[in-house]
């Protein structure tokens, strides 16, 4: 029964359709790959009792011919999800056990679509960081290793867990969020695909926010068609979430093996970085070719404004976070550190509650936000985020359908390895990533090739806002041409 | 604002006249049956923490969804005002901790509100009117409630007024006393409860001011202002900034200089106190709420609001002057209140306007005020009222016997004709019954006639005999008349 456990949503799907396997068979099967890769440490809770109850549900839904369209499939829930009844902690210390009365509209989409819980996988703290290194429940270890090496390697983040769940099949698709390449990165590293869709595509209500101009929920999954029947079911309009965005959702899956002839790919210039690995580059131009051979047509065009992106988006991301993460206080919930008054309280909690890369980010928040420094800083960056946006609306105004890029300037690299001196050099992962954020586009990694050292590489595609069809279609070429890239277990 | 200083206004100090600068922001609280971005509750008075939604208590992941009715009432509220509405507005975070603002931050709009400036006439018991400037309205959450006296070491929290809309109405410094101030309020008062859009319960802290208080020499320059925080009557409105008036006056004619700082008014020594001074103030990073878009909407939503507004105190005020001919002050006083005015207007009603008024300010206020009552619990109807006044028309009864029957059906209820019928009240008309009462008194008191003849002012003492044998029932005029003839002046 391992094998189930390596099915795409899509065959899955078919065969519990055809009841060549039962809900709570599959359900198991995940579970029993999970008990055995806790080394991966993919999972901050695995909730068997109640992908047990719902896998029992799904059967019988199954059998009185009233599946939903996600029903019997078992999805591990990133920890920034609330999920009602289930601990959620954002891997915080300072919600370390933190039980909501409510469940996050997008999980409660997939629950009422018939999916199954695994469980709640690792993550960033608070989402912040890029290698799953800041979570208080210490880091995913990557199930990839390099060619003849055993060197713990990171599943990239913040969503590491569920990556690294996908990549290891301890669940047949994850969820993520992505508020400035946290899912898109973690797909890359692990030979997954990540989708970001536009802002306000999928409802912000239930997940623990960070910074909430950016956030957006997207799915991980093996295969790009696996990622689009995926987020049909997180998405959808939320009155709950006033910056959800009413507009009905397609059917992703029909946008599968759909023709990109024609189709006009931009190549942005400015993506290629100096001392950008040789690797990347021929990956990049791999691609390309690779989209061009399906009929579509490639052209260079301009992002000017992307270099000032990333410290842009270091500034607006933390400025909202630190407010974001205020009520994290100890007065009503979470973690409370006694103090000799409110304030020595307000100071012990969240100093104790909060990790070394949580506090550098609140603090710059609060700095930039500051009287005297907002002008310099939050107006300016907004600034730029405005001439991000418009780069890329004058390239799709030219008639550019979507644009190709590397989706991460490295493979994967070693537990510790990067930023223990320098918080940049962690913060440079999101190079690629942070621009389709900050324009609020939709954006999908797709694993396109290995490096030398056998490590997972992926490209990036970024839409016109709501085009995620044409994003999955693009992908999905890639991915013929690609083929598909999987771990060698050795957990 | 320069206008010149009015004398009136101006308060002696050791060293010579002060005039006092004085601002309001008032926090008026939206009427409203939900909070301002949660469904919960607004109702005044639940058990503690009754009354709070997850977005409320700033639940993780937890976002604010605006409550329409509230945007409508700001925006009565500033067409009330006479004021610019804003088609588009923002709603920005203020942030600072403090155990019963469950987000780490209050929801309001900082550079850019719903309302912008406008104006509130103000009638002075002198017959003056202040023109005080409306700088802005804004929409804000309120605070939760911290309790400090229900443990001996810990402090509790209540949250059911978290995130309860508030409006925060901004005057311009166009308040010159104490007396203005508490006029301003009173108005402001009057045009919410018009509206509907606040009802002004002071008690329930429906309504709340900062004060911003300055003095300088007349035709001087503005001088520094002091703060003084959550004043909550218009009595300690007016104490407040009497003495932070003097206080500043006597500091400066000592020589010393204000500092700019914030102030608590102790009802209890009807005196204010430091709160924080300016390097304590909080910087409370405003920024954009990135959960909620900008608020906009188009003119014919505000035109929709606006054509079913009601008649506003200054337009029914115009209209009593005009229509039924009171006076500026008779009108402004039964304008006051829209359940006062209403009932005026029954009692006026095809009757004498102005008798109506002299009855409803005086006798039914008085006795009103007297008991402490609301008009909504006056024991006389205003129908009642009416037909009191239809008897007198009719003469049936005299105005003093109308004052005797306003008594008895304020204590003890009933309808005016029927207690005029059995209790024998009906004026005495017959002219042959009180001529005989007359001729009894002029041949009792021949001196007195004498210098009637003389001296017509002793007439009165005649009527006044007449009247009192009468036991006050017969008509005065038709006494009058008998009397001159019969004494021939």
């Amino acid at each position: 029964m391992a094998e189930l456990t390596s099915l795409t949503i899509s065959d899955a799907r078919d065969g519990l359709k055809k009841k060549s396997f039962s809900a709570a068979e599959l359900a198991d099967a995940h579970l029993a790959a999970m008990e055995k890769a806790r080394a991966l440490n993919a999972y901050v809770l695995e909730t068997p009792e109640r992908a047990h109850a719902m896998a029992k549900a799904s059967d019988a839904r199954i059998a009185a011919g009233k599946a939903g369209p996600l029903e019997g499939i078992p999805i591990a829930v990133k920890d920034m999800f609330c999920t009602e009844g289930v601990r959620s902690t954002a891997g915080s210390r300072i919600l370390k056990n933190f039980i909501p009365a409510y469940e996050s509209t997008v999980t409660a989409n997939l629950w009422r679509d018939g999916a199954v819980m695994l469980g709640k996988t690792n993550n960033d703290e608070f989402a912040m960081g890029s290698s799953n290194e800041t979570s208080h429940f210490g880091p995913v270890i990557s199930p990839w290793r390099r060619k003849g090496a055993n060197t713990p390697l990171v599943p990239g983040g913040s969503s590491g867990g569920s990556a690294a769940a996908v990549a290891a099949n301890l669940a047949l698709g994850a969820t993520g969020t992505d508020t400035g390449g946290s899912i898109r990165q973690p797909a890359a590293f692990t030979g997954t695909v990540g989708m970001k869709p536009t802002y306000g595509r999928c409802s912000r209500w239930g997940i623990v926010a960070f910074a909430s101009s950016l956030d957006q929920a997207g799915p991980f999954t093996r295969t790009v068609r696996d990622a689009a029947i995926l987020l049909r079911a997180m998405s959808g309009h939320d009155p709950k979430d006033t910056t959800s965005v009413d507009r009905a959702v397609p059917n992703y899956e029909a946008a599968i093996g759909k023709s990109i002839k024609g189709m006009k790919i931009g190549i942005p210039k400015e993506y290629r970085l100096d001392g950008m690995p040789a690797e990347i580059e021929t990956l990049w131009r791999r691609g390309a070719d690779w989209l061009k051979a399906a009929g579509a047509e490639i052209i260079d065009v301009s992002l000017p404004h992307t270099k000032y992106a990333l410290p842009a988006y270091y500034i607006v991301a933390p400025a909202e976070a630190s407010s974001n993460l205020a009520r994290y206080d100890g007065v009503r919930y979470g973690l409370r550190v006694a103090g000799r008054d409110i304030t020595d309280m307000y100071q012990k909690t969240r100093a104790e509650g909060f990790g070394p890369e949580v506090r550098r980010r609140v603090m710059i928040g609060t700095y930039v936000l500051s009287a005297g420094y907002y002008d310099a800083y939050y107006l300016r960056a907004q600034k730029v985020r405005t001439l991000i946006k418009k780069d890329f609306e004058d390239c799709f105004n030219a008639g550019v359908h979507a644009m190709l890029t590397p989706a991460t300037p490295s493979a994967a690299f070693g537990v510790g390895e990067k930023g223990q001196a320098d918080p940049v050099e962690m913060y440079l992962n999101d190079v690629f990533t942070v621009t389709v954020n900050m324009a609020g586009l939709p954006g999908i990694s797709v694993p396109a090739g290995l490096d030398g050292q056998g490590l997972p590489l992926g490209l990036q595609l970024i839409g016109r806002p709501f085009d995620e069809e044409m994003l999955f279609s693009l992908g999905e070429a890639i991915e013929q041409a690609a083929g598909r890239f999987i771990p060698q277990k050795w957990w | 604002m320069n206008a010149p200083a009015k004398t009136s206004k101006l308060i002696k100090g050791a060293s010579g006249d002060w005039e006092v600068v004085i601002g309001l922001e008032v926090h008026a609280q939206v009427s409203s049956k939900a909070k301002l971005f949660s469904g919960a509750s607004t109702e005044f008075g639940g058990e503690p923490n009754s009354h709070v939604s997850l977005v409320d208590a700033a639940m993780p992941g937890m976002l604010p969804v605006i409550n329409e009715e509230c945007v409508k009432q700001a925006i009565r509220t500033g067409l009330g005002l006479k004021a610019r509405i804003n088609l588009k507005s923002v709603f920005d975070r203020k942030n600072y901790f403090y155990p019963d603002l469950p987000q780490g931050y209050q929801i309001s709009q900082y550079k850019s509100p719903i309302v912008g400036e406008g104006e509130a006439m103000v009638d002075m018991p002198g017959g003056e009117t202040v023109h005080v400037g409306i700088e802005r309205l804004h929409l804000e959450q309120d605070a939760g409630k911290s309790l400090h006296d229900q443990h001996p070491s810990m402090s509790f929290v209540d949250l059911n007024r978290s995130g309860v809309a508030l409006m925060e109405i901004v005057s311009k410094p166009d308040l010159r006393s104490a007396d203005d101030a508490k006029a301003y309020v009173g108005k402001l008062r009057t045009i919410l409860r018009y509206l509907g859009t606040c009802d002004g319960d002071m008690e329930k802290g429906s309504l709340r001011a900062d004060v911003n208080v300055s003095v300088r020499r007349p035709g001087e320059p503005l001088g520094t202002r002091c703060e003084i925080k959550n004043v909550n009557s218009i009595r300690f409105i007016g104490q407040a900034i009497e003495h932070e008036a003097r206080r500043q006056i006597g500091i400066l004619e000592d020589g010393g200089k204000i500092d700019q700082e914030t102030r608590l008014f102790d009802p209890g020594k009807g005196e204010t106190r430091s709160m924080r001074n300016k390097e304590e103030a909080h910087d409370y990073r405003y920024f954009p709420d990135p959960d909620l878009l900008p608020l906009e909407f188009d003119q014919a939503y505000v035109d929709e609001l606006k054509a079913h507004l009601p008649e506003l105190p200054d337009e029914k005020k115009a209209r009593f002057v005009r229509d039924f001919g009171l006076s500026a002050y008779d009108a402004g006083v039964l304008v006051s209140e829209r359940a006062t005015a209403d009932y005026f207007e029954a009692v006026a009603k095809g009757r004498d306007a102005k008798l109506a008024a002299n009855w409803v300010i005086n006798e039914l206020f008085g006795r009103l005020n007297k008991e402490g009552k609301d008009i909504a619990a006056s024991p006389i109807t205003a129908e009642r009222l009416a037909a009191i006044l239809d008897l007198i028309a009719e003469g049936t009864i005299s105005g003093k016997i109308a004052k005797d029957l306003f008594e008895i059906c304020w204590s003890e209820g009933g309808d005016p004709r029927a207690i005029v019928e059995a209790r024998g009240l009906k004026q005495v008309t017959d002219t042959g019954a009180i001529a005989k009462v007359v001729d009894e008194i002029v041949a009792a008191n021949p001196e007195k006639v004498a210098q009637a003849k003389t001296n017509e002012k002793l007439l009165g003492w005649f009527v006044g005999q007449v009247m009192k044998s009468s036991g006050g029932k017969v008509n005065p005029q038709a006494v009058n008349d008998l009397l001159r003839k019969k004494l021939g002046i």
